[in-house]
């Protein structure tokens, strides 16, 4: 029978055991053996960024890590986003904007978006255009994105913002 | 309908969230291979790989020793044929013959896990004899030995049609102008984020359930009946969220039979989940399109005759491809008068993977051939091409020469509100050179579209409706909203809840939501012709009127009040002359529980019947027509050849939005779709037979990231539609449409070279630029198309000549 390996580290902010085939890519690991299914695969090779997690708060593709690489490391997967029942914000712009719309991309873009809401908290359209081009979404035109990136990273730095009226209806 | 009054809405027209966002959010959304049941199995195909080849022989033994597997099925376990239109059931779950594309599946594994699933795979070994190959449309139409298929109109063609309505000869002849035009639109393929996926049980009373990534759960549960041979009230398809789909999961697929089977031979649950490459393989997408157009135009730009020959490659099945062929020759006449048309369409089989729907299905190849030719035309005749087009449009409520019974039409409103959004006339030069307005490698371009919302015919012929919702009513006041309709992101489930909660008064998210399962749902079609909104829209409104019914004569009478004066919102139905007076809406559904027994109500919705009654004249027709205009605004780099589409101004007439921010978002993603279609996304195949995929992955295989985006101004134009529920139109498709012809036309304007082909590569534009600096025309694309033979066509009188829809007695041609 296959030797399970075995690690120890920091999901979500608890600290976690697990024994899983030394081959897995964290991506498998957290999927099968974590039952974390909110990580999602698209592409298998580092290309759509749909498997993107943060480690030690940087934004990585898990698809392309080892879960063994994640011994003593502290992960944060979309399920560890929330605060309890309390949405970060930046999932309650992207599910009030309709920056999610299949969703599956959206755990991906959501955790880039907070790395780069961590580092740059008044980002440019066109840092948070370049900060998530490396995440693929093939519904939004990616543009309900921005606006909700934007409207999350102002409510985080505690002012006031309101969408402009066309984003949502259109112009008059 | 009740309260139609736009003032009078509380949830209709309103940007609210999607009622399942959040979950979307939070990682909570179930997609079908985060499924896991106990004891599950692990399944994997193995392909061909080789594109046309007989099958000798296929031992499984080695692989039946490896520990860990359970089964492995082969074509002789599942010898029905099925597909996805009764005219083409030409496909097997596992090839038993013959092989027609590398990627065909011979054989299914269930094992343990993934990896000896795997390894089970590569040890079934497969003897091939190697078949020619048909590559192409030329080759198709040349080479008749060896069939891809045993049916068909000939040799490798699957499907000829030729159909005139008036005489187009006659329209030529009263032309100022006849222009005769060749075009390519390479195929492309839906991308969808999520690979599909599916999990299947067979119980221990022997019911059958598969959780599926698929748009047509219903569709699946009739192939699986057929397939199976089980009695489908055995079967329960529950089409799981799709992780995008537009289009590539609308048909039953050889994965979701071969894990049925599988789980009926191993009692265990069996899971399959396609990697990246295998969905490559799986494709159904947009086919590679050549077509020639011959258009008759008066000095004005008045089209008198149209004569449009579409050629399409449609791999290796059928698939939908019957109905695309259609397509391809059906909405030509639906933006601007053409008096007489005449359509010739041929569907060929090639060794490559099946083409079927995608979004647009069948129509942005020939909008974008007709949009550019427009374009030519308006050069030749000196007219601004904006302005031509806004001269010549179909009037609202009238029946096209191919007997489209149009509704409301608001793309005058739509050309008008790009025009001026652009800046058209400032900026566009005319087509004087010398006189610039834009620097040069600066243009901008216009193209405007139409798209069916929803097909007027079912799939299969029958007389049901084409949606179904049912809802129940408790007496805590919940409210449960069932329907077959599939949510694939777009919003589905949301427009149920919107539309019964306007008419009930209550909260979109008070409601519950129970969609796309087949023992809990009433059948809707499934999630393609951008028929959703408007037939399950009708269908809910139906429903939710006839509940409405129940509790107002209910509470009437408890109350006293007339009928007519009670109202239902926030939660209450009250007298609306003296809102005081009233109950909960829970204390109404108790009154009328106790009155009337279990709520329960259920509506269903049939679109109008087609004047159209020609052989063929099912594919077009439509309950209305959305329309679309777009310019686009390019950068072109003539030494690089490299084409940045900087802005898009949209307008799209969608008679009603039922959530703005919804509607927004279709339209942002279908012009992000149609920009990945002009500037780079290409099924292109390589190797000397030119059938191996270049590019199965998402690597290799280029879309656009958020670099390549463009800045999108948007336009919503709400000219209501009868047919539509509260006035509501397509969407989620229509506004790709104008995309391709835009950018094509801008690339014109900016550097003088017609890319007569998509996608509008800066290899293409460089090479056009060296013809142009040679003194050439500075053009790109196909010259010519095949010679073909085409049927007698059939004939049909156009409604101006007094025309009754049907085709005309065949009359013999004596010479």
């Amino acid at each position: 029978m296959k030797q399970k390996a075995h690690i120890t580290f920091k999901l979500n902010g608890e600290q976690t055991e697990v024994a899983f085939a030394p081959h897995k890519t964290l991506l498998e690991v957290l999927r099968e053996d974590l039952n974390l299914t909110g990580t999602k695969h698209g592409c298998e090779l580092g290309e759509c960024g749909t498997c993107t997690v943060l480690v030690d708060g940087r934004a990585i593709l898990s698809c392309l890590m080892l879960g063994l690489e994640a011994e003593g490391r502290e992960i944060k997967t979309i399920e560890g986003m929330a605060e309890g029942v309390d949405l970060h914000p930046l999932q309650q712009t992207f599910a009030d904007l309709g920056a999610a719309q299949c969703g599956y991309c959206s755990p991906g873009f959501l955790l880039v978006a907070e790395e780069l809401l961590q580092k740059n908290p008044k980002p440019t359209r066109m840092e948070i255009q370049e900060a998530l081009s490396g995440n693929l979404c093939r519904c939004t035109g990616y543009i309900k994105i921005y606006e909700a990136v934007e409207l999350a990273a102002a409510q985080m730095r505690g002012e006031e913002m309101e969408l402009p009226h066309e984003s949502i209806f259109g112009i008059e | 309908m009740s309260k139609n009054d736009p003032k009078d809405l509380k949830v209709v027209g309103k940007p609210f969230r999607k009622v399942d966002a959040r979950a979307k959010c939070v990682g909570q959304t179930k997609f079908a291979d985060d499924i896991v049941l106990p004891r599950m199995l692990y399944c994997k195909l193995l392909r061909s790989h080789l594109p046309h080849a007989l099958i000798k022989s296929i031992d499984a033994s080695k692989a039946l020793a490896l520990p860990g597997v359970f089964a492995v099925i082969t074509g002789k376990d599942l010898p029905i044929p099925y597909g996805i239109l009764p005219v083409s059931q030409d496909e097997h779950a596992l090839c038993i013959d013959k092989v027609r594309f590398i990627g065909d599946p011979v054989a299914a594994v269930a094992a343990i896990d993934e990896d000896v699933a795997f390894d089970a795979m590569n040890l079934i070994e497969v003897e091939y004899e190697p078949l020619n190959t048909i590559s192409t449309i030329e080759e198709a139409v040349l080479i008749d030995e060896p069939r891809i298929h045993e049916y068909g109109d000939s040799g490798n063609i699957h499907k000829k049609v030729s159909l005139e309505f008036g005489d187009v000869e006659e329209g030529f002849a009263e032309a100022d102008l006849v222009r005769e035009d060749v075009f390519f639109y390479e195929g492309n393929t839906h991308l969808p984020m999520e690979q599909h996926a599916a999990v299947a049980h067979y119980d221990s009373d022997q019911k059958l359930t598969l959780w599926s990534s698929t748009q047509t759960p219903h569709y699946v549960h009739r192939a699986l009946a057929k397939v199976l041979g089980l009695a489908a009230s055995h079967i329960r398809v529950i089409a799981t969220p799709n992780g995008g789909g537009f289009g590539g999961k609308s048909d039953p697929f050889n994965h979701e039979v071969a894990v049925c089977k599988l789980a009926m031979i191993t009692g265990r649950p069996v899971k399959i989940t396609l990697t990246r490459e295998e969905v490559f393989y799986c494709h159904r997408g947009r086919h590679p399109v050549l077509m020639k157009i011959k258009t008759g135009v008066k000095n004005d730009g008045a089209i008198t005759g149209m004569h449009f020959q579409t050629f399409l490659d449609g791999g290796a099945y059928g698939s939908y491809g019957v109905a695309s062929t259609f397509y391809t020759g059906a909405l030509q006449t639906v933006t601007y008068n053409v008096p007489r048309y005449k359509f010739q369409g041929l569907r060929a089989f090639t060794n490559k993977p099946p083409c079927g729907p995608k979004r647009g299905h069948g129509t942005p190849q020939p909008r974008y051939g007709l949009e550019v030719q427009v374009d030519k035309i308006a050069e030749q005749l000196n007219l601004d091409p904006a302005e031509m087009r806004r001269a010549h449009l179909v009037a609202p409520n009238t029946v096209t020469a191919n007997y489209l019974r149009i509704g409301s039409m608001g793309l005058g409103k739509c050309i008008d509100k790009v025009v001026e959004g652009s800046d058209w006339k400032q900026r566009f030069s005319g087509w004087d050179r010398s006189k610039r307005k834009l620097p040069y490698g600066k243009g901008i371009g216009i193209a405007a579209s139409s798209y069916i919302c929803g097909a007027g015919l079912p799939i299969y012929w029958n007389n049901m409706p084409q949606s179904g919702v049912q809802l129940r009513l408790d007496r805590q006041g919940g409210v449960c909203v069932m329907c077959g309709s599939t949510d694939i992101g777009q919003g589905s489930d949301s427009i149920l809840a919107y539309i019964v909660a306007e008419i009930l008064g209550i909260d979109p998210f008070d409601i519950r939501i129970v969609t796309a399962d087949t023992d809990l749902t009433p059948v809707d079609l499934g999630s393609y012709s951008s028929r959703v909104t408007l037939m399950t829209g009708n269908a809910a409104i139906q429903a939710a009127e006839r509940a409405r019914e129940s509790l107002v004569i209910a509470v009437a009478e408890k109350l006293s009040v007339p009928i007519e004066n009670l109202s239902l919102a926030e939660r209450r139905v009250f007298d609306v002359e003296n809102p005081e007076v009233g109950v909960t809406f829970a204390e109404a559904v108790v009154l009328a529980e106790s009155k009337f027994g279990t709520i329960g109500t259920v509506g269903s919705y049939s679109p109008p019947p087609s004047p159209g009654k020609y052989k063929g004249a099912g594919v077009g027709p439509s309950p209305a027509y959305s329309y679309s205009a777009a310019v686009a605004e390019v950068d072109v780099d003539p030494d690089t050849g490299i084409v940045v589409v900087e802005r898009v101004w949209i307008a799209h007439d969608i008679g009603k939005s039922i959530n703005p921010m919804l509607v927004m978002g279709q339209v942002e993603g279908s012009v992000y779709m149609g920009l990945g279609e002009i500037l780079m996304e290409e099924m292109a195949y390589r190797g000397n037979r030119n059938v191996v995929h270049k590019f199965p992955s998402m690597l290799e295989y280029k879309s656009p990231t958020t670099m390549e985006m463009c800045d999108v101004k948007t336009y919503l134009i709400e000219d209501p539609d009868p047919n539509g529920p509260y006035g509501a139109k397509e969407v989620g498709q229509g506004p790709l449409l104008p995309i391709p012809p835009a950018v094509a036309n801008a690339v014109y304007d900016a550097v003088g070279v017609r890319i007569d082909e998509v996608p509008l590569t800066p290899e293409k534009v460089l090479k056009a630029l060296r013809e142009k600096s040679r003194g050439r025309d500075g053009r790109y694309g196909p010259d010519a198309v095949p010679a073909v033979e085409w049927p007698e066509p059939l004939r049909v009188l156009t409604p101006a000549e007094g025309g009754d829809g049907r085709e005309m007695p065949r009359v013999a041609v004596h010479s």
